[in-house]
């Protein structure tokens, strides 16, 4: 019974005219960049590596394929969200909202099934919007500047990798960037479970990022012990595989902060949905 | 072997709190197997909150349900898989189309639904040829059609509409009382059917309860609570005092009320009606109107104005 109201929620977010704005978004930020960069990208590049050209000399193809993927993920990760609370924030208000959610809670399946599913579902519509935007940043771009090793500019200096290095970083950045918007996904969706419309949860999640993200960037020491702990500092974390050595501890720290995130807010969802009173 | 039918739902004591708000505070009522049973009140009564504790889309705070012998709490997806239901209005997938709606309620429904099954539901409730359309440009009555299709896909034994005419014109109304008596006699379904209006109830249910501020007031066949009571009957006369002493002299009754202009208005059974008429004509009294009103529906306005 689980599998098949999985497969209902896919149908579902597959005929909402919704979930493809994020696509269409993500297709049309992506195109805006890889043009504009086509246009204008050296000058782009020289903003980074004019405080090196003094001692290093770069040759060859900076502005490539592998450097466009990075730029386009580090510009795009903080604007996803949205797009991905945009769908998964709907999932169980959407149906109070429309009414539909009286005739679902009333088949022979559990609440939990039926939040698990379009939990499922709404993580699923997160990896094809990641998956999407993996094909246009790193393929497309591939195709249109081509291939060639990566400068990336850290706190701690410059990080040449060569191209054959570069692939796995990739593959492993968008899985940790997957796993930050699955955190956002699954918030949105607790909030969902608290309201009856689409746009409160919407809101709402947009509102702890902006909150978190402020809390996490303000210097304050009196925001220090919990800045750690709060899911925004490590929405960014896909860029330590970027880092040479590899920061093991802090990639694994971030990965166990957003897993923590996960488990605690879909225990809420969990809870809160399972003894809700359906009174829309 | 009894002759006594099976006892389908039972609801004991039912209270629901909202916080501090008691909107059921002792609702009680059983239904048996092939009944179609009248679950009537005025709006607010709770009715709706009722209804969604019987399918468990409310928890309440207290009382005993059980629906086929079984406890909605211990066995709510075993008795789920054999109910049907429209819970106030029929929502849908506005995006979908009607047949897409239908397929995604069935595939939950417990049971395996094939295409023609879905075809045969649609043509049943008359929304054939439309099955591909979008929901969102159905009306208020193709939606109600298209929910009882939803109702009836996985063959429940049991069906519960709450409200199911609201909105509609009186064909409407009209198709979906055809619809209902439709399963009940060719398709043996049980029938629980909320309503705020006695006529509806009256003309399609066997059994029904009155329920007003959330509490029980009567319950029982609907022959019998319409038959125990008398008739108010409201007549037009041209001569007030000589109507009433014919209808003392002749013992019809001794509470006969004259203080409406040019009528009177006494208390009889339904089948005296034609001898009082009789009576008045045969002493000359001309008799312009005849208006007889049930005591129960007078006890229902009363709960509905109180």
């Amino acid at each position: 019974m689980f599998w098949k109201s999985t497969y209902n929620e896919f149908i579902k977010i597959a005929a909402k005219p919704r979930s493809y704005i994020g696509l269409g978004a993500v297709t049309l930020l992506v195109g805006i960049i890889l043009f504009a960069m086509k246009l204008d990208g050296l000058t782009y590049i020289s903003f980074i590596t004019a405080s090196f050209e003094q001692s290093l000399s770069f040759e060859g193809n900076i502005l490539n394929g592998n450097a466009m993927a990075f730029i386009i993920l580090q510009m795009l990760i903080i604007h996803i969200p949205l797009l991905v609370a945009l769908v998964t924030g709907d999932l169980v208000s959407g149906e109070a909202a429309m009414g539909t959610i009286r005739l679902l809670l009333t088949k022979p399946i559990s609440r939990t099934q039926i939040l698990l599913s379009k939990y499922v579902a709404g993580c699923a519509y997160t990896f094809i919007i990641i998956l999407w935007m993996c094909f246009l940043a790193l393929g497309v771009s591939k195709l249109i500047f081509g291939n060639g090793d990566l400068m990336v500019l850290n706190s701690e200096g410059l990080v040449i990798l060569q191209q054959g290095d570069i692939l796995w970083r990739f593959i492993a950045g968008f899985s940790l960037a997957f796993l930050s918007l699955v955190t956002i996904a699954t918030l949105s969706l607790t909030f969902s479970c608290f309201s009856e419309n689409s746009i409160g949860p919407i809101v709402s999640t947009m509102s702890v990022i902006i909150l978190f993200t402020i809390i996490g960037t303000l210097d304050v020491a009196v925001f220090d012990p919990i800045r750690p702990f709060l899911f925004t500092t490590h929405t960014a974390a896909w860029r330590s595989f970027f880092e040479r050595p590899l920061p093991i501890n802090s990639i694994i720290n971030s990965i166990v902060v957003l897993l923590v995130h996960i488990a605690v807010l879909l225990f809420i969802a969990l809870y809160k949905f399972n003894r809700k009173d359906i009174l829309s | 072997m009894s002759d006594t039918p099976e006892k389908i739902i039972e609801v004991s004591q039912l209270v629901k709190y909202f916080g501090k708000f008691r909107a059921i505070e002792d609702v009680s009522f059983d239904v048996y197997r092939g009944d179609i049973f009248g679950f009537l009140g005025p709006n607010g009564a709770g009715k709706s909150t009722s209804i969604r504790t019987l399918l468990s889309l409310i928890k309440p705070t207290s009382g005993i349900i059980k629906v086929f012998n079984k406890s909605l709490i211990n066995d709510r997806n075993f008795i789920l898989s054999k109910i049907g239901c429209i819970v106030e209005k029929p929502d849908f997938y506005r995006y979908l189309s009607a047949e897409k709606n239908i397929e995604i309620f069935a595939r939950i429904s417990g049971v395996s639904v094939s295409k023609s099954k879905i075809h045969e539901m649609i043509e049943f409730v008359g929304l054939k040829g439309r099955e591909k359309d979008k929901v969102s440009g159905f009306s208020h009555g193709m939606k109600q059609r298209l929910g009882i299709a939803q109702t009836l896909i996985h063959d429940p034994e049991l069906i519960i509409l709450d409200e199911p005419t609201t909105g509609l014109d009186p064909q409407g109304i009209i198709d979906i009382r055809n619809l209902i008596l439709q399963l009940r006699n060719e398709r043996n379904k049980t029938v629980l059917l909320s309503s705020h209006i006695l006529s509806e109830i009256e003309l399609i249910a066997n059994r029904m309860v009155i329920i007003n501020k959330g509490k029980t007031i009567i319950q029982g066949t609907v022959s019998e609570l319409l038959n125990a009571q008398t008739v108010v009957v409201s007549i037009g006369v041209d001569n007030k005092e000589k109507a009433k002493e014919v209808l003392l002299n002749d013992s019809f009754t001794e509470d006969i009320d004259t203080s409406e202009p040019e009528h009177i208005s006494l208390q009889i059974s339904q089948d005296q009606i034609p001898f009082v008429n009789k009576a008045l004509c045969d002493h000359g009294v001309n008799v312009f109107s005849i208006e007889s009103k049930r005591k129960l529906e007078d006890y229902f306005l009363k709960l509905i104005n109180a």
